[in-house]
């Protein structure tokens, strides 16, 4: 067993371990545990089989694997980056809806408070 | 400026006697406008001392209307939350008005207002948290699911069996009876994701000494609306429920004081 693999179990470790305790804490919901739960899962895969990577990586015609990594780690990472712009618009959205209905019951609410509400 | 329309909530007694449970029917409604009125005329005739909160889950048609009309008080969500949000909502508002009982009943017509004191009389007198489910046995009214989802549930309804050292058969039932405890509980801990509203629940409840039992009840045909039945999406159904499962046995359950 080479230096590299050692650092590569050891990250997938502790890549597995911290995740599985964040979903363990309720840190991450059920939305984004699946994709780190994968994610860990396939790097301590290829950590302790590296030479099913290698091979993956010359049957695609690649000569050197490593490279492969490097560039399907920020596939995944632009990929996730997609779908965080996503939900973050989708939470700024909500956070306007919530606002907006704020504004409303307050305006609603002082109305109520001064007994006769002042429209026609 | 119009009326908001909020303001058709359910009578509050003011005194309670300590004997006589206050009893909140909890209804999650997204898009139901056709079933929900007569669900809810339906638990009126049953017993009129309930009183009924539908939850208007960001619907888009006229499912607030028809349940005011119906004589329900209404909250309206500003989006739609999903079934645990919905229920979360009627939780606070229980514990905030003092409710002994809340009851979840669907607004499709699929549960049976008829069977809700039979949930009732599922609890004891045991100040834990408590839950009781209606539950649809095999062979029971004319409900069928597919192969895939039958599965999903006996697995479910194992492993959820074990941790509640009670034999469940159908913890994805949305027909349930909970006691104050859990009210305070889930008024804060109400799980909201998809699924886990009902698998995670159960096992909040469990694990934190509380006591779940059921009841047989059977479920009806929906009056509107209809259940998901392709292959794939039962699958996929699958694939959701080990995954909420497995999610559940690994999640500490939230810290209950």
């Amino acid at each position: 067993m080479t230096g590299v693999h050692i650092i590569a179990l050891v990250s997938a470790l502790v890549t597995i371990t911290v995740i599985v305790e964040l979903i363990r804490r309720r840190y991450i919901h059920e939305r984004f545990a699946v994709i780190w739960l994968l994610v860990a899962l396939v790097i301590a895969f290829f950590a302790i089989f590296p030479t099913i990577f290698n091979s993956l990586a010359h049957s695609l015609g690649v000569k050197d694997p490593p490279s492969l990594l490097s560039v399907l780690g920020v596939l995944f990472l632009l990929l996730v980056c997609v779908r965080l712009s996503w939900e973050v618009g989708r939470l700024q959205e909500r956070t306007e809806v919530l606002a907006e209905e704020v504004a409303l019951l307050r305006k609603e609410f002082e109305d109520a408070a001064e007994g006769a509400p002042t429209r026609d | 400026m119009t009326d908001s329309g909020a303001s058709s909530i359910p009578n509050e007694p003011d005194a309670v006697s300590a004997s006589k449970r206050r009893v909140l029917i909890v209804i999650p409604a997204w898009n139901e406008h056709e079933s929900v009125g007569s669900v809810i005329e339906e638990i009126r005739s049953v017993n009129p001392e309930w009183d009924l909160l539908v939850v208007d889950d960001g619907s888009t048609d006229s499912t607030a209307a028809a349940a005011r009309q119906a004589g329900a008080g209404v909250v309206s969500a500003p989006f739609n939350l999903g079934v645990g949000g919905a229920m979360r909502v009627g939780f606070r508002y229980a514990l905030n008005h003092g409710y002994d009982v809340v009851v979840q009943v669907d607004a499709d017509g699929q549960h049976n207002p008829a069977e809700i004191a039979s949930l009732l009389a599922g609890f004891d007198d045991s100040p834990v948290p408590q839950m009781v489910i209606g539950a649809r046995f095999a062979g029971s009214g004319d409900y069928d699911v597919q192969r895939a989802r039958r599965v999903a549930m006996r697995l479910l309804a194992a492993s959820l069996s074990r941790m509640a050292g009670e034999k469940l058969t159908d913890v994805t039932s949305g027909f349930r009876a909970h006691n104050r405890q859990a009210i305070a509980i889930f008024a804060r801990f109400y799980p909201t994701d998809y699924l886990a509203d009902t698998v995670e629940s159960l096992a909040i409840l469990a694990r934190s000494g509380g006591r779940v039992t059921q009841r047989p009840a059977v479920m009806r045909q929906r009056l509107a609306g209809r259940p998901s039945q392709s292959k794939w999406k039962a699958s996929v159904y699958l694939a959701r429920i080990v995954l909420v499962l497995g999610l559940t046995l690994i999640r500490r359950p939230p810290h209950v004081s």
